[in-house]
């Protein structure tokens, strides 16, 4: 305190000096408690805590995409294979300004304002966080260099190497193999998002689709190391990815090409089926498409060019194609004839030229207007005689045939993996009441027994219906893949054979559609004449428009898209039938003339040797043959 | 001190016949030996922090080494010319202080150098950290103690025209650091606890004041970045987060020298400098904190004593603050990195990579072995 005469005192200086320093050693004994109070709570109670924040910031897990399984045809040639390829792709968390960063990748590989827009949709596609999203594939090896030269400018954006899908038949497959693309927003959502994480395409269309679960694979997984920039320094752990499966088609590259070229260029379907194991060996729809257009994604302006094609060659013809069955309906109708006791196989139905339905006017019309006098069942197959059958399905009813024609395929999915198949149209009166609420007419009936009317029928299912004829009733279902990893596949919903009263039926139908071709006054003899083998087969037409009564069909006045399509469904040889066909020309208007021939063209590339003969294994015995007529 | 000591011998035969070796030349053993063992310490986890770089490690011995030439040239000088010096030391560097404020040299967004190229690169502020105690010590040494309401005023515009000067380059760390020093010499020399406390409770409104008309903008982030480091987890709390991360993943035993997962892949910002403890706490664990702690409480009870044994009031209260100071540097650094208190930069004394803290620091041992050794009848310890 304030003392007079202010005298140091040294004692009292040094015994205060003493007890400040006790109360600061104190202090500093507190301080440090304190921090090891804080660092035991940090590693010690909260230790599980920050050990995973720093083992997450470290270890990250990268997915290893699986390879996509290989599609072969059926000798083992390649159909869809996976082709290395250079791809930029943009992370965006590490692009600073992603937009700005897309400009610069535009400037520096000279693009488009087009594909600037692409690049951002892509970009903006849904997506995980730190996922490297491709935005332009294929890259040339110039384009690999200026990226690499500028990479300075381009944070966030970096070349990869990945395995792309690639299709070396190009068209040729485009409808039943399909094709894959990146992966949309409403795909990613309905996806495994854990065996998708690495993966960019999905099968889109076709077998890709059907069969993408055993295509596609399981997803392998990276433990790797990375600093605080996202830089992988080293491999922790890895789990190998499950290649997909290999998948062999029953398709046969040789006779797809011959199915084509036998088209000649004209819009059409060809589907050719091996009866006794429902093997797809050809299946056309023209015009085609490049599938590979589709895998790295299409331009907008190609996509719209072959969107808005007249020619629709996007539209899968033999699938979900739509056509009245007309004539070829009629060796089913045969059987269902046969086996309901309304025809016998002697029964006969005098032809004057139409059909009319009792007390009514309405006159329904034989193609040939002098009519064919008096007619049996095989001639009215060979005739195509349209009489002979309106008379069956008016005698049959409506009830019975649609349970016929149901048990043959019509109006119902047939195939066993093809995708987005159309049922077609099989009507009947619960049909007709819940789809027009009204009754069934008997003239309904009456067209149909000629495959008019309501009956709407795919070319595949034609096919079946035919292969069915072909084994007499035995049900396999159409199928592309006749090999997965070696494995058959299985159907898990098989249809019932179809029984009949007595198997002759069979015969008898199978009787007239060999007339068709070889009978003297069959509708295709000019094509069964120049055959080196037995044919069974049946022509037909499908209205495009249709033709008021009393008018006649000419097709001069008609546009050209307009006319009937030709349709033609046979199977080969008779005896013992190796390939079933169905034809469908858009606006061939005949079936015996246009598509008729196609068929033939089609059987020859798969029973001919290369010399044009019979193959041996396919020849009829000389005393059978001998014994047929 | 009230021991029984040979009054009829004079000193020069009391050095002659007791002082060893090291008192001869200045140097307190026990300090030399700590200080050491730290520089060892800090080399290893210097070689894991920067990432192996033998450099940097090269770099930091020598800088140890001249500090430690500078501390054994310090601690030859008498306690008594350190204190006739010490008001031109103080004028000068205050008048470099101010010079630094009109002609300083820049970087990293502070003014903080006097730059003469090609000759020296330094930070007046430095040279405060020790200027200061010794001022306030030489000031109140020679005043009647507990110091009077006058004599305290005078101290505290002494060390607040430093403060000021440092705080606007801007530099809160060494700021504080230099406030803190002179803050001690003036607790050591029996400052009432009323106006301890009372200076205590009027840190809220200063604190507030700072808030709005001292501290600069990234200041502020970093305080409010303290409060709560998670609301800016990429930005500004990535720093915190991450050094949490690193110590607490180092649990009990640590992760093991070299093999810090935090500090080698980059996670951890200024992993050689202010933050180095997170990797000795990632690598060594709890253990390895402990140890380095026990370490600097050696130090500190070592630089307590001496305190407590100096000789002249000048001694003591430049001792007692030498040493507090550096524990507050222990106490703000881990503190800071742990999450316990806001960013501000303030190096881990004889750890972190940084020659100037080092020349500093290991000065203040030089006056306190000074202060040890200088003592009259020195044989008695």
């Amino acid at each position: 305190m304030s003392q007079p005469i202010p005298l140091k005192d040294h004692e009292k200086d040094a015994q205060l000096v003493r007890r400040r320093v006790i109360v600061g050693a104190l202090v500093v004994l507190m301080m440090l408690a304190v921090l090891i109070a804080r660092m035991y709570y940090l590693q010690v109670v909260q230790y599980e805590h920050h050990s995973t924040l720093s083992e997450n910031n470290r270890v990250h897990v990268q997915p290893i995409p699986p390879n996509r399984g290989l599609i072969f045809d059926r000798d083992g040639r390649i159909i869809a294979d996976n082709r290395p390829s250079f791809s930029l792709t943009v992370t965006r968390e590490r692009a600073g300004d992603w937009r700005k960063t897309l400009d610069t990748v535009v400037e520096v590989l000279q693009l488009s304002a087009e594909e600037r827009e692409l690049f951002e949709k892509r970009v903006l596609q849904g997506r995980r966080p730190f996922e490297p999203v491709p935005i332009m594939y294929e890259l040339s090896e110039e384009q690999i260099a200026r990226v690499a030269v500028d990479q300075f400018r381009l944070p966030g954006v970096e070349v990869a190497a990945q395995l792309v899908r690639h299709y070396p038949q190009g068209e040729h497959f485009a409808h039943s193999v399909g094709y894959v693309g990146r992966i949309n927003e409403a795909e990613l959502k309905q996806l495994d998002s854990v065996n998708y994480s690495g993966t960019h395409h999905i099968g889109k269309t076709g077998i890709e689709k059907f069969y993408e679960d055993s295509l596609h694979g399981r997803v392998g997984y990276e433990e790797v190391e990375t600093n605080a920039r996202g830089r992988v320094l080293r491999v922790l752990k890895r789990t190998d990815p499950v290649p997909g499966k290999d998948l062999t088609l029953t398709l046969d590259l040789d006779l797809q090409e011959a199915a084509e070229a036998a088209l000649g260029g004209r819009r059409g379907a060809v589907v050719a089926l091996q009866p006794a194991t429902g093997e797809v060996l050809a299946m056309v729809s023209q015009p085609s498409f490049n599938p590979n257009l589709f895998v790295t994604g299409i331009s907008f302006k190609a996509y719209g060019e072959l969107r808005d094609s007249i020619d629709r060659p996007l539209f899968n013809r033999v699938l979900r194609g739509l056509y009245p069955p007309g004539s070829t309906i009629k060796p089913m109708m045969a059987v269902a004839g046969l086996d309901t006791g309304v025809v016998t196989e002697n029964s006969k139905v005098f032809d004057p030229g139409f059909f009319q339905l009792p007390n009514v006017k309405h006159k329904y019309r034989n193609w040939n207007r002098g009519g064919d006098g008096w007619v049996d069942l095989e001639l009215a197959i060979a005739r195509s005689n349209d009489t002979y059958f309106y008379d069956m399905a008016h005698k049959m009813g409506i009830d019975r045939m649609h349970d016929y024609m149901t048990r043959f395929g019509i109006g119902q999915r047939v195939s066993l993996d093809m995708f987005e198949e159309t049922a077609g149209l099989m009507p009947s009166r619960d049909w007709k009441r819940a789809r027009y609420r009204q009754a069934w007419y008997p003239g309904e009936t009456v067209i149909l027994g000629i495959g008019q009317g309501y009956m709407q029928t795919t070319p595949l299912q034609l096919a079946q219906a035919t292969a069915l004829m072909a084994t007499q009733g035995k049900w396999i279902r159409p199928h592309l893949a006749r090999r997965i990893e070696g494995e058959l596949p299985v159907d898990p919903q098989p249809l019932p054979d179809i029984e009949l009263r007595d198997p002759r039926y069979w015969d008898a139908a199978i009787n007239g559609m060999e007339q068709v071709m070889h009978g003297a006054r069959g509708t295709a003899r000019q094509v069964g004449d120049a055959s080196l083998y037995r044919i069974a087969g049946k022509s037909g037409t499908a209205q495009v428009v249709a033709i008021k009564q009393g008018e006649r069909y000419d097709s001069g006045k008609l546009n050209e898209r307009h006319r009937d399509h030709a349709l033609f469904v046979a199977f080969a040889p008779v005896h013992d039938p190796q390939i079933a066909v169905a034809v469908m020309v858009e606006n061939g208007e005949s079936g015996s003339g246009v598509a008729a021939p196609v068929a033939k063209l089609v059987m020859d590339a798969w029973l001919l040797d290369e010399y044009g003969q019979l193959k041996a294994e396919y020849a009829l015995p000389l005393s059978a043959e001998a014994g047929r007529p | 001190m009230s021991g029984t000591f040979d009054r009829t011998l004079s000193s020069t035969d009391v050095m002659r016949r007791r002082a060893t070796l090291l008192q001869r030349m200045h140097i307190d053993g026990l300090l030399l030996l700590l200080l050491l063992l730290l520089a060892t310490g800090s080399l290893f986890i210097l070689y894991s922090a920067g990432g192996k770089n033998w450099d940097m490690l090269i770099k930091q011995a020598t800088s140890f080494g001249i500090g430690l030439a500078a501390m054994l040239v310090i601690a030859q000088f008498e306690p008594r010319f350190m204190a006739r010096w010490v008001p031109l030391g103080y004028l000068t560097v205050v008048a470099l202080l101010v010079a630094v404020e009109f002609v300083g040299y820049t970087a990293m967004g502070a003014t903080r150098w006097i730059n003469i190229p090609g000759v020296i690169r330094f930070q007046p502020s430095e040279f405060m950290k020790i200027i200061m105690p010794m001022t306030i010590a030489w000031y109140l040494s020679t005043r009647v103690l507990p110091p009077g309401i006058k004599h305290t005023v005078i101290s505290l515009c002494l060390i607040v025209v430093p403060f000021v000067l440092i705080l606007k380059q801007p530099d809160l760390g060494t700021a504080l650091l230099v406030l803190v020093s002179g803050a001690f010499v003036v607790f050591i020399a029996g400052l009432r606890w009323r106006w301890v406390f009372g200076a205590m409770a009027a840190l809220v409104p200063i604190a507030v004041g700072m808030w709005y008309f001292v501290l600069h903008n990234y200041q502020k982030q970093r305080v409010l970045t303290f409060l709560d480091p998670e609301s800016d987890p990429l930005g500004s709390g990535w720093n915190i987060i991450q050094s949490k991360a690193a110590i607490g993943s180092g649990g009990v035993f640590g992760k093991g020298w070299l093999l810090g997962t935090q500090s080698h892949l980059d996670f951890l910002p200024e992993s050689h400098t202010d933050f180095i403890i997170a990797v000795l706490a990632e690598e060594f664990g709890l253990v390895g904190v402990c140890l380095l702690l026990l370490v600097y409480l050696l130090l500190i009870a070592r630089g307590l004593i001496i305190t407590v044994q100096a000789q002249t009031l000048f001694g003591k209260l430049l001792a007692g603050a030498l040493t507090m100071t550096f524990s507050v540097y222990v106490f703000i650094n881990i503190g800071m990195v742990s999450g316990l208190l806001p960013v501000v930069g303030v190096p881990l004394p004889f750890i972190s990579f940084g020659g100037t803290s080092l020349v500093t620091l290991l000065a203040g041992f030089g006056v306190l072995m000074s202060i040890h050794t200088h003592r009259k009848w020195i044989a008695q310890v």
